[in-house]
């Protein structure tokens, strides 16, 4: 990601966890880091079409653009589906997977 | 173009910003670009008789070749390649319906001859997501990485565009800082 003008977040983020995975949700929505998408634009899409509150999205935003990638959300495969085509519209890249 | 600011309040706020001819010239310009390569994919898989009879619409099951298009319309997953021409097959016509209309505000609500922009949230989401398009194809073709110089060397080919790049960074970060104040 291409960070702006604002100086970064001190890089020390608790590791993410998503809340809801359980053997009985078992895909996931993974968002990658791109060199192109803003970290301020990715934190908003994210507390946009999932309602996180700014902590949340922001910390998840840091993973993505530290580790790579993060879980931005999970649950049955119609759910994760749809949530994949909005991060498409977005212009995030994100991917589905089943969970391990 | 010298910055997104709020104006008004309540069910009147906007989000407002103005453009030099040049600057709507060139953002114009890009959004078209754009339009017409997502026209171009629509085009190479028209609509068959089974769509027609049904009207249920599907696009081609296949990664775009054109690596700016690929970046525009993603696989939706890299483990089951099956799945992902299943999904791409079923999710891409809306995808690229989604980025043509984004792209359509943008030519609507930007003066061909510059001036003032006004927009109402749902309309900066909007166009969040057309600049975002606009970034990604350009920052793809230049082949963009996270330690990419400010600057490139004047005699480097993607110099001036790098510039363009850039300014469309600041309109599209400006755009975040003032929607999430709204």
């Amino acid at each position: 990601m291409e960070s702006m003008a604002a100086p970064l977040p001190s890089p020390t983020v608790e590791p993410v966890v998503v809340e809801d995975v359980s053997p009985d949700v078992p895909w996931q929505a993974i968002v990658w880091n791109d060199p192109v998408n803003l970290m301020s634009y990715v934190t908003y899409v994210l507390k946009k079409l999932f309602g996180y509150p700014e902590e949340k999205a922001t910390a998840l935003m840091m993973d993505v653009h530290l580790k790579g990638k993060a879980a931005v959300s999970a649950g049955d495969k119609d759910k994760i589906e749809a949530d994949v085509a909005k991060l498409h519209a977005a212009g995030l890249w994100a991917t589905m997977q089943k969970s391990s | 173009m010298n910055g997104w600011k709020k104006a008004g309040r309540g069910a009147k706020v906007r989000l407002v910003a103005s453009f030099d001819e040049q600057e709507a010239v060139v953002l114009r310009g890009l959004i078209g670009e754009v339009r017409q390569m997502l026209a171009g994919r629509t085009a190479d898989n028209p609509a068959d008789e089974l769509a027609a009879l049904t009207g249920i619409r599907t696009g081609p099951s296949t990664r775009p070749d054109d690596r700016v298009l690929a970046r525009l319309l993603p696989d939706f997953t890299t483990e089951d390649a099956d799945l992902a021409a299943g999904l791409r097959s079923l999710h891409e016509p809306a995808l690229i319906e989604a980025k043509e209309s984004a792209a359509e505000l943008v030519l609507d609500t930007l003066p061909v001859a510059g001036g003032r922009v006004e927009l109402a949230p749902e309309q900066g989401d909007v166009w969040l997501a057309a600049l975002n398009d606009v970034r990604l194809a350009l920052g793809t073709a230049l082949d963009v990485s996270e330690d990419m110089p400010e600057q490139l060397p004047s005699d480097d080919p993607r110099a001036s565009h790098l510039g363009v790049y850039h300014w469309l960074t600041y309109v599209q970060d400006g755009l975040v800082q003032a929607r999430m104040k709204v």
